[in-house]
């Protein structure tokens, strides 16, 4: 029968609007300001509760729904002041080793955060925050690995007994070795050759001196900062996120620079010193009894049994950018390691060392970077805070050297709690290359929130203005366009909130109510050709059948034409670009459901399979109606 | 409304290609003198912060900056509601490495300046120089992705249609974004990442309804035995006013209630957006087909060749 759609496409339209529902209504709830303690090697307990609850109520700050997790602590406030307030009250109470960050907590019922649905995630300029452009020191990454390859050469013709006048760094994709004759030369070149297959040799003569150069080819330069890039912006999102932020974006901008966002967050400098709380890790052997002062370091060690003073050799076998994974488990008698993976060339360089050093103790450094706030006297006399950055190194593994080491590798000796945090530290703590702040700026919660309420008062009226008028001119087809419309609005939302987390930004408000305007444009394709039918003379259900057929080609060309601009906009572009592609995106395909399927449903369901006379699409004079 | 009409749009097709020949020519010769006026996301500016002692309005230090000529100065709370943020273009004539002299000249004028007229404490927390948002990376970007999404458009319709629908539909896209932004540069409206986002959505748009049009010469072409090429693009465009009518209509309402309602940061966006449907909707009727008709579209340009060969195989 004509204009019928079969029951299961009818319940799959069914199923899709009550998904598009469920997903999108979490939006209707708004998040409750809230602060979240954290602590930045304990666990929160009931004492800290306590503590905060007298500071709060001390400070006459109201709260509410204050949860208390393992690693964290979650207070809810009415207002922005009264959390603004809060924070700073439980600051002065806690020591410094708590972390107090702004965030925003969910008031959606359990059961929707059950099935996943969630409120969409705002941009800065919607909610305000913090926005960082932070820029990756390529020099400092390349160096490192040439000092690593420096070390590496040392060893390999100390073992060849190659015998060498000195090996230097030139600068930080070269280095040179100096061989007293030109057999020395000849034969280290090709012990090196097969160990470091992306370094350039090049013999050179200086005054009888017969050096070997060996420098970084522009390929692998490229390699390094794209390696070292992709390891800082991992190590930005695991710090950002273990530091409970709501919401975090890091993102890859140009060639060296990483772009950080985190709304809510009120506070610069708070979250300079969560960024900045940046680890390293540095493996040295333990420096033989008798060695000269200037060559090691000596660390306290603190472990259960106790504390004990350790020398550490300055020489560093191993970076911790080489490592590749790490987790902690348990061993077969049921006792807590860590275990760490290391790439080919940090696997080669480890087996070198330790097998030569069976029975020696190795040390693992954890080298932090922190910062502070110093009160400083500037030019006027006037005190004022500064952000003052220090490192702060940590002997966190003193451990004999049982055998001689390969790629994978486990430390022992360790409590559970301990390997837990040892492990989270190397995996999000080391960083492949310092980064600086090159640009930070904030974005106020109240200007965030006008754009918010403006933005979608524009929906509303321009979604209004649109039914009207897709009412008045269409009529009862007008009627399914609409409810394709609204649930065109909705499904965009419940994809954005659920299905692809994407962030919405002021050009994606703009976005969707381009989607608004131009997504009636399919029905408007479609019943005009059915106008057009009709006034050819067709009869009502073959016009329908006929108007939707063909507009559809037009329809699919058009959307994807669009559709591939969008595709392309979002690959090349960042920030804003993006945010609007992704909408326009989403847009596309949502509208394009709802418009063709979804008001073909309906239509069929008025009209379809039965006998009708005239259609209400407007438009049709009665005189021409009559002839058909 | 507009249906069965039979308006001559390409009767005056010549006279539509002078004047957008013209406007195409302005606008080149406008954005080569005047440039564009770029906003702060895409030059360097001053920024100074500021401490009230109490509650501060924005809008009043907005008031009170505008009227002692910072015109082009905006002002953003932030950390709290006792502390601002504001963004100043920077004094291009002065050498880089004096910005930062100038920037605490600046700084120190200005708080003097709403102390002054406030009355209440304000400390100077600061006044930096900042360095353009996006800059040149983005322009090299944008610039980029513009032409990679062009070539992609023209393989689509080439392939899809043919390649002179191609030059046609990229043809209009051009023309209406060099006439956007030479409305742009005419009259100085401010030009910020929101506008640059709207600019994305007027390719989108202005594709949208070529391809519309474009759709319906072909299928024109293929289903009519009679009729010369201009003819057939005529009936076309008739065909199709309607609905590039009401589309354009519903487009705008939406524009409109977000240019009077949606507040000043879309403001922006909103006006290059109805610029651009405007064009868009014109070029669409009188750019894409034009070009299409001044190469000499035939209907061999549009034969399906698979129906060719049953043809070919029906004959005895």
């Amino acid at each position: 029968m004509l204009n019928k759609y079969p029951a299961w496409k009818n319940i799959l339209i069914l199923i899709v609007v009550i998904l598009g529902f469920l997903y999108s209504v979490p939006n209707m709830y708004p998040n409750d300001e809230a602060i979240q303690i954290t602590n930045e090697s304990l666990d929160i307990n009931e004492s800290d509760l306590q503590v905060v609850t007298t500071a709060l109520e001390a400070a006459q700050v109201e709260f509410f729904g204050e949860e208390l997790s393992e690693d964290s602590l979650l207070l809810r406030f009415d207002s922005v002041e009264e959390q603004l307030r809060a924070k700073t009250a439980v600051e002065q109470a806690l020591t410094e080793n708590y972390i107090v960050a702004l965030n925003l907590a969910p008031t959606t019922p359990p059961w929707m955060q059950a099935i996943g649905a969630g409120r969409m995630n705002l941009g800065l300029d919607l909610q305000g925050g913090v926005h960082f452009l932070m820029e990756v020191d390529m020099d400092a990454a390349i160096e490192r690995r040439m000092q690593d390859n420096l070390g590496n050469v040392r060893t390999i013709l100390r073992e060849e007994r190659i015998r060498t006048r000195g090996t230097n760094l030139l600068s930080n994709a070269q280095l040179e070795v100096r061989f007293a004759n030109q057999e020395d030369r000849l034969q280290a070149r090709s012990e090196l050759i097969d160990n470091f297959p992306e370094i350039q040799f090049q013999n050179r003569e200086v005054e009888g001196v017969f050096i070997l150069d060996m420098v970084l080819t522009a390929d692998v330069i490229l390699q390094i900062q794209r390696d070292t890039i992709q390891a800082n912006r991992t190590t930005l999102l695991n710090r950002v996120d273990a530091l409970g932020v709501s919401e975090p974006t890091v993102q890859q901008q140009g060639i060296d620079r990483i772009v950080v966002e985190l709304p809510g967050v009120q506070d610069p400098a708070q979250a300079i010193r969560i960024l900045q709380r940046i680890a390293t890790l540095e493996f040295h052997l333990e420096a033989n009894i008798g060695s000269p002062r200037t060559s090691y370091e000596t660390y306290e060690y603190v472990n259960p049994q106790g504390s004990q003073m350790v020398d550490v050799n300055n020489d560093v076998i191993l970076q911790g950018d080489r490592i590749s994974n790490v987790r902690s488990s348990l061993d077969q008698n049921g006792l807590p390691q860590v275990q760490i993976s290391l790439d080919a060339q940090g696997g080669n360089q480890l087996n070198r060392v330790t097998r030569d050093n069976v029975g020696n103790l190795m040390d693992i450094l954890l080298i932090e970077t922190k910062s502070r706030n110093v009160a400083k006297l500037d030019e006027n006399g006037t005190e004022v805070d500064e952000v003052e950055f220090y490192e702060e190194k940590r002997l966190i593994s003193h451990a004999r050297i049982n055998s001689a080491l390969g790629r994978q590798f486990v430390i022992t000796g360790l409590t559970s709690r301990e390997a837990n945090d040892l492990s989270l530290l190397i995996s999000s703590g080391s960083l492949a290359a310092p980064m600086t702040i090159v640009e930070q700026s904030v974005i106020g919660p109240t200007m965030g929130r006008e754009n918010l309420d403006q933005g979608i008062r524009g929906v509303q009226v321009a979604a209004v203005l649109v039914v009207l008028f897709m009412l008045f001119y269409y009529r009862v087809f007008g009627l399914a366009a609409n409810a394709a419309l609204i649930m065109n609005i909705l499904l965009i939302f419940a994809v954005m909130s659920s299905i692809i987390p994407a962030t919405l930004t002021l050009p994606g408000i703009v976005g969707i109510v381009l989607t608004v305007g131009m997504a009636v444009d399919a029905n408007v394709l479609i019943f005009t050709r059915i106008r057009e039918e009709l006034r050819a003379g067709i009869p009502p259900q073959q016009a329908i059948d006929a108007g939707y057929n063909r507009a559809f080609t037009t329809i699919l060309d058009a959307n994807l034409t669009t559709f591939l601009v969008a595709a392309v906009l979002f690959t090349i572009g960042t920030g804003p670009v993006k945010g609007f592609a992704v909408t326009l995106m989403i847009g596309i395909i949502t509208s394009m459901f709802t418009a063709i399927v979804g008001t073909r449903a309906l239509v069929n369901l008025m009209y379809g399979g039965r006998n009708v006379r005239t259609l209400s699409i407007g438009g049709i004079k009665p005189a021409k109606r009559a002839k058909a | 409304m507009f249906e069965d009409t039979e308006i001559d749009f390409m009767g005056i097709r010549r006279m539509a290609a002078i004047i957008s020949a013209v406007l195409v020519a302005v606008s080149l010769l406008s954005l080569a003198i005047n440039s564009l006026e770029f906003g702060l996301d895409f030059t360097s500016g001053t920024s100074v912060r500021l401490s009230y002692s109490e509650t501060v309005d924005v809008s009043i230090v907005n008031q009170v900056l505008q009227a002692n000529g910072y015109e082009d100065s905006v002002v953003v709370s932030f950390g709290s509601d006792r502390d601002i943020r504001i963004l100043l273009p920077v004094n291009e004539d002065v050498a880089i490495e004096e910005q930062a002299t100038q920037a605490v000249e600046v700084g120190e004028s200005i708080s003097a300046l709403l102390r002054s007229e406030s009355g209440s404490e304000i400390i100077l927390l600061g006044s930096d120089y900042v360095s353009a948002k996006v800059g040149e990376e983005l322009a090299e970007q944008g610039g980029l992705g513009m032409l990679v999404a062009l070539g992609i458009i023209m393989v689509y319709i080439a392939v899809r249609f043919q390649f002179k629908f191609s030059v046609g539909a990229v043809t209009a896209l051009a023309h209406d974004l060099i006439i956007t932004l030479g409305i742009f540069s005419v009259f100085g409206i401010e030009f910020n990442l929101n506008t640059l986002a709207a600019l994305l959505a007027i390719i989108g748009y202005s594709l949208n309804d070529t391809i519309v049009v474009s759709d319906r010469i072909r299928e024109n072409f293929r289903r009519m035995r009679s009729g010369s090429p201009l003819e057939m693009v005529n009936k076309s465009l008739n065909q199709t006013l309607s609905r590039t009518l009401i589309t354009s209509l519903t487009t705008l309402l939406v524009l409109f209630s977000i240019l009077l309602i949606g507040g000043e940061s879309t403001q922006g966006f909103a006006i290059a957006l109805i610029i651009g449907v405007v064009i868009g909707t014109y070029s669409s009727i009188y750019i894409a087909s034009n070009v299409i008709l001044y190469l000499n579209v035939t209907r061999e340009d549009l034969m399906i060749p698979v129906k060719d060969n049953a043809d070919l195989e029906g004959m005895p």
